[in-house]
């Protein structure tokens, strides 16, 4: 008996490896071949059939993409406009999400019905009249309106999940730090906040990659600065091969390098990561 | 170290009225528990001394000082919480220190007292850890040391020992006991434990529906509760509760219960003849109760019902006539359900309860 659910345990156990294992190269097999392609100068993109390892490694198509116009320029806008999203968002997000965890006022399920009541608006209805009030406002084509848009979508989540980020972090102990010498402020400061970063951090790689990967606001928004996926959208499919791939790789490597920067937070539980 | 003073203090929470206009002191080094069942506002009233609640009126005065309007951190307190509250990503060290970091004290005598502290609460080995490393009991060590590392006039604590286990909590009892005599400090003890509060207190209030029922010695509650209810609270089991009918028979004073007749003595007798009703409970517990095998003087027939060996005695629940009753005995005491007993009540220490108000009466 011992041994038959031993073996089951084992079967169990090496299913859910290979499920892990298959899930992580069906993202990671494109993302290899987008790397290999984006480091291989042109004539190897071209050839046929194509090699699991990289034949010459070369910067040719690399910096072919970098120094074609407005690409350094707008790679820049994505990472303001994906940080200021970020900033702005969690400014007013989290106190949000505070209070929602935190305090008991009129008309709060309401505000939490509302807050998720800007997501049932597409995105195409909310841009154009958008875009005409930017323009009157002089906003129009600058950083500032995309993030603000991106805001607008992040926002709901960015509430939703702080809150529920703060519900984690015990009322006892914020109390516990006013008794010890602590005003609110402090006690947010020293006792919640920090022990609300992890989470706060799941919530800003998420806005982070929202704003990154969000096309459709940005190219109806801006016309010069215009972000590098918007650019992309139009200017991908009237290019050569080897230039998609180097803008593929462009698009790929900050969103994954940001999250395994970022990725320590999420998973660190106090105490137990700090061993 | 202070005395605490509550003046008139009430609190509610909508409809629900918290604490009842309560007055209640703690004397300078007095251990006081506040002991109620849940939803009774001992809690309550322990965080609006703390400043974690606003009254809705009334005074709270810390060694004299008016503090009803002032924050938790300008009241000179110290608390213990019921989930310990340790901060999760601080080191114990730092926990310890935590109060004293924000009194700004310089950095040796920081060092100083959180090292006292901690060989007081023996947790000096684990000063470099993080509470998700330590024990629950561990835990609730780091977060007395917290509470006495600090220059508090007054300690509060809320329920600290119910999320321990029962055998740690035997441990933490004897140890909070000889801890707080020692270092001498003003204490108030929320617990809904009786037997905490027994072993714990120099006085115990007992609360209930937000008021304060009785406030006195751990053995004058026991022995003279002020009421029924309190009566039915302490004690395990709790006290036995027999229907009685006052009369006076040839000059005698003799209340008849479904078990037979009980003669008070003179002083009681003439208490129980002055009321308006002659109705009384008969208050009696398990443990004042005599058990012999043959009949004798003043003695009450009854039949056992249940037998339950609890080691260091037993537990025999008995019909008295049309009443059940509780009764200890030895271990010993060999008992059989079915098997007629004789029972005596020992008189001096009967509780004689009005029956109409619930309320205890003692002679003067």
């Amino acid at each position: 008996m011992k041994q038959k659910t031993f073996s089951r345990r084992l079967i169990g156990r090496v299913l859910a490896y290979l499920l892990a294992i298959l899930i992580a190269l069906w993202i990671l097999i494109p993302i290899y071949f987008i790397t290999v392609a984006a480091f291989s100068p042109k004539d190897v993109i071209y050839s046929w059939p194509k090699s699991l390892l990289p034949q010459t490694i070369s910067l040719e198509t690399l910096l072919f993409f970098i120094n074609a116009q407005y690409v350094l320029d707008s790679l820049w806008n994505s990472v303001k406009v994906a940080l200021l999203t970020l900033v702005i968002s969690l400014v007013i997000g989290a106190p949000a999400g505070y209070a929602l965890a935190r305090y008991i006022f009129p008309g709060k399920d309401a505000f939490r019905i509302i807050i998720l009541s800007t997501r049932a608006f597409p995105i195409v209805i909310l841009s154009i009249p958008l875009a005409v009030t930017f323009m009157q406002w002089g906003l129009y084509d600058k950083l500032i309106s995309v993030a603000l848009l991106h805001v607008a979508m992040a926002l709901p989540t960015t509430i939703l999940v702080t809150s529920s980020v703060f519900i984690g972090v015990s009322k006892e102990l914020e109390e516990a730090a006013t008794v010890f010498g602590c005003n609110r402020v402090q006690a947010f400061t020293r006792v919640a906040l920090p022990l609300a970063l992890p989470g706060l951090a799941a919530s800003a790689i998420f806005t982070f990659v929202l704003s990154w990967n969000e096309v459709f606001a940005a190219t109806i928004l801006t016309i010069q600065n215009r972000t590098l996926p918007a650019r992309m959208f139009v200017q991908l499919a009237a290019s050569p091969i080897p230039f998609r791939f180097a803008g593929g790789f462009f698009i790929l490597v900050p969103a994954v390098v940001f999250m395994f920067f970022i990725r320590r937070y999420l998973f660190s539980l106090w105490g137990i990561t700090l061993k | 170290m202070a005395e605490i003073q509550v003046k008139n203090v009430r609190k509610t929470f909508g409809k629900v009225k918290a604490v009842w206009d309560i007055d209640l002191t703690v004397h300078d080094r007095e251990f006081v528990v506040l002991l109620g069942p849940s939803g009774c506002g001992k809690t309550t009233l322990l965080r609006c001394i703390a400043g974690l609640e606003q009254v809705d009126q009334g005074r709270i005065y810390i060694g004299q000082r008016d503090v009803t309007d002032l924050p938790p951190k300008q009241r000179q307190i110290a608390m213990v919480f019921q989930n310990y509250a340790v901060f999760p990503h601080l080191t114990v060290f730092e926990n310890v220190a935590f109060g004293l970091r924000m009194q700004h004290k310089p950095k040796d005598e920081i060092k100083k007292r959180v090292q006292d502290a901690a060989e007081l609460l023996h947790i000096e080995e684990l000063l470099d850890r993080y509470p998700a490393q330590l024990s629950g009991g561990q835990r609730q060590r780091v977060a007395v040391a917290r509470a006495i590392a600090v220059d508090a006039l007054v300690l509060l604590m809320d329920e600290p020992l119910s999320n321990l286990d029962a055998l740690l909590r035997l441990e933490m009892r004897a140890e909070l006991k000889r801890l707080l005599q020692e270092i001498e400090a003003t204490t108030l003890y929320v617990t809904h434990d009786q037997v905490e509060a027994l072993s714990l207190g120099d006085r115990i209030a007992v609360m209930r529906s937000g008021q304060i029922l009785q406030y006195d010695t751990p053995l004058n509650v026991y022995d003279k509760p002020a009421d029924l209810f309190i009566g039915g609270f302490i004690g395990n089991p709790p006290m036995n509760f027999l229907d009685g009918e006052v009369r006076t028979e040839d000059g005698q004073v003799v209340v008849h219960t479904g078990g037979g007749d009980i003669y008070p003595p003179p002083d009681v007798g003439a208490m129980l003849s002055r009321l308006k009703e002659p109705s009384v409970l008969v208050g009696i517990r398990a443990e004042n109760i005599e058990t012999l095998p043959a009949p004798a003087e003043g003695a009450l027939q009854a039949e056992v019902l249940v037998v339950e060996p609890l080691g260091s005695h037993n537990l025999i629940t008995m019909q008295l006539g049309t009443e059940q009753v509780k009764v200890n005995t030895s271990a010993d005491f060999k008992a059989q359900p079915g098997q007629t007993l004789w029972l005596r009540l020992n008189i001096d220490k009967i509780c004689w309860i009005e029956k109409a108000t619930g309320r205890a009466m003692y002679p003067d």
